[in-house]
């Protein structure tokens, strides 16, 4: 039962957890963006520098359980520095495969808050279902 | 006179699913069911399967004849004076909903009062708000005191102002706590208030007379009772009953149906629209027999010597907080908090261990907007449960513990 575990609350997820990457806010961002998820309580915002359709800078704020505050700062990693344009082709299969473990149903959501945030703030998708 | 107790071990024979290994700890949630109440089901899908009400053969007779025994053991169960006062719905949702849209559109006027609880369920709660929207009227809530408790001094003020409806649950399904539901009954009705008490965590777990008690309107589930989902039951005294109008409207709820218009069936059938959930309704019948079996009493006092058990255990723990009153007031459901573990990772690292355990607002959200929390994790019991799988949670916690260390 705890190798199961170790394996699900894998090393890395639990690091970033702990020690969440670009954490805090921007002042004067381009773009702010926040999501929740009332089911959880997990909230997730992400504020944005742009220049020249790329990336320049991202910080991350929010609470909850490891998966979706993991799962946000992984993406913050991922999205630094990259033009706009590729960050629109990022999509949950990404996401997901970036945590590298496996998701329950009942925790997807969890999972892909963070790509929320994403897709609704920095270029204006309607909200869309994870399918 | 000494409660009569009964042999977990012996009960537990009766639900196969316990054969899978699982620790369940979220019968506040649903509840599981012996092999009495879906042999029961069985038994009609096998041997009796038809329509109620309407056929003239014979298995047909046994199925409204099945159908409505229900009826009088829920009547008797619950010490309501007629059959008639106990009409069958999906569960405390349509129940609530019933009361909601066929008495409240009725008497519930503009400027009027409604008085709920911080406690309540969000289906204690949202029917009143669409009510609310529609005609005009106030809401008031009832907070709750350091314990956990609701403050009674709050409720004796907003009586004051005279409310129409006073809604709130014997139990609250976040908490556990047991609301002193006898004297606030009597409160509201000395003010004047029609009241309704949402009994979906109530009925399953202690002796309920509804009568005594001296509400106007009574609602609880199924399937938080041993029972299938599907079934429920609004209780409802008779001449309020009778003064409302059907909430569904078509098949089996008339008596004659004519272009010019129509005359509705007696109770409780006038609010039995289409057709029924007959096995479950037939389920129900057979765990409402289940739980007079073990004597409401015996049920009440096995789940609180699990309660103060778990209560214990959880409290021992470091960075483990438990929200609300202790043991003796409250009923068999524990809500804590661990210090930097969100509650969905311990549910998903005891469910690692097969424990079931509840994590998220309970549909709760006012009461978490009040404790100033998003969740928390939910650990509820029946008469099935065992002191073995409260300590399966606490190694699954300690476990969690290291994880997040």
């Amino acid at each position: 039962m705890a190798t199961a575990d170790d394996q699900f609350y894998r090393e890395y997820i639990l690091d970033h957890y702990k020690n969440p990457r670009n954490y805090g806010r921007l002042e004067h961002p381009d773009i702010s963006h926040e999501e929740d998820n009332p089911l959880c309580g997990d909230v997730v915002g992400m504020d944005f520098r742009v220049s020249d359709g790329v990336i320049e800078d991202i910080r991350f704020h929010g609470r909850g359980c490891a998966i979706s505050q993991a799962s946000a700062s992984l993406l913050t990693e991922r999205l630094k520095g990259l033009p706009l344009e590729e960050a629109k082709k990022i999509n949950k299969d990404d996401v997901l495969g970036e945590l590298g473990i496996e998701i329950s149903p009942a925790r997807i959501k969890c999972a892909l808050l963070s790509l929320k945030v994403l897709k609704v703030g920095a270029y204006g998708l309607a909200d869309e279902d994870e399918e | 006179m000494a409660i009569q107790t009964f042999d977990v071990a012996t009960i537990r024979k009766d639900f196969p699913i316990f054969e899978t290994g699982i620790a369940y700890l979220d019968s506040a949630n649903t509840s599981q069911r012996p092999r009495q109440v879906t042999g029961a089901m069985l038994e009609y899908f096998e041997k009796f399967n038809s329509n109620i009400h309407r056929a003239a053969y014979r298995i047909a007779e046994e199925a409204t004849v099945r159908y409505e025994a229900t009826r009088e053991k829920v009547r008797a169960f619950i010490n309501a004076a007629s059959t008639k006062e106990i009409v069958y719905v999906r569960g405390t949702t349509e129940a609530i909903n019933l009361v909601a849209y066929s008495w409240g559109r009725k008497n519930i006027k503009q400027g009027d009062l409604i008085v709920l609880t911080i406690l309540d369920h969000h289906s204690n709660i949202v029917p009143w708000q669409i009510l609310a929207a529609e005609k005009g009227a106030q809401i008031e809530y009832v907070d709750i005191d350091e314990k956990g408790e609701l403050r009674q001094d709050q409720l004796a003020e907003l009586l004051k102002r005279g409310p129409k409806l006073v809604a709130f649950n014997l139990v609250s399904n976040a908490m556990g706590t047991i609301n002193p539901a006898r004297e606030m009954v009597a409160a509201a009705k000395k003010a004047g208030a029609t009241v309704l008490v949402d009994g979906a965590q109530s009925t399953p777990h202690q002796p309920v007379d509804v009568r005594a008690l001296g509400c106007d309107f009574y609602a609880f589930s199924g399937h938080k009772m041993l029972g299938p989902t599907g079934a429920g039951i609004l209780y409802g005294r008779r001449e309020l009953l009778e003064a409302m109008d059907p909430f569904m409207a078509g098949g089996d709820m008339i008596k004659t149906v004519r272009i010019e218009g129509t005359t509705y069936h007696d109770l409780p059938w006038k609010f039995e629209a289409g057709t029924q959930a007959i096995a479950e309704v037939i389920g129900l019948g057979a765990a409402v027999d289940y739980l007079g079996g073990l004597g409401m009493d015996a049920v009440r006092a096995h789940e609180l010597e699990i309660t103060e058990y778990a209560y214990e255990s959880l409290s021992d723990i470091d960075g483990l907080t438990v929200y609300g009153p202790p043991p003796s007031r409250r009923a068999g459901v524990i809500s804590f908090a661990l210090e930097g573990i969100h509650p969905h990772d311990l549910a998903t690292i005891a469910d690692r261990d097969q424990v079931c355990l509840r994590a998220g607002h309970h549909c709760a959200m006012p009461l978490m907007t009040r404790l100033g929390i998003p969740a928390t994790a939910r650990a509820s019991f029946y008469v099935y449960t065992q002191k073995d799988e409260i300590d399966r949670l606490v190694t699954s916690i300690k476990e969690a513990q290291r994880i997040f260390a």
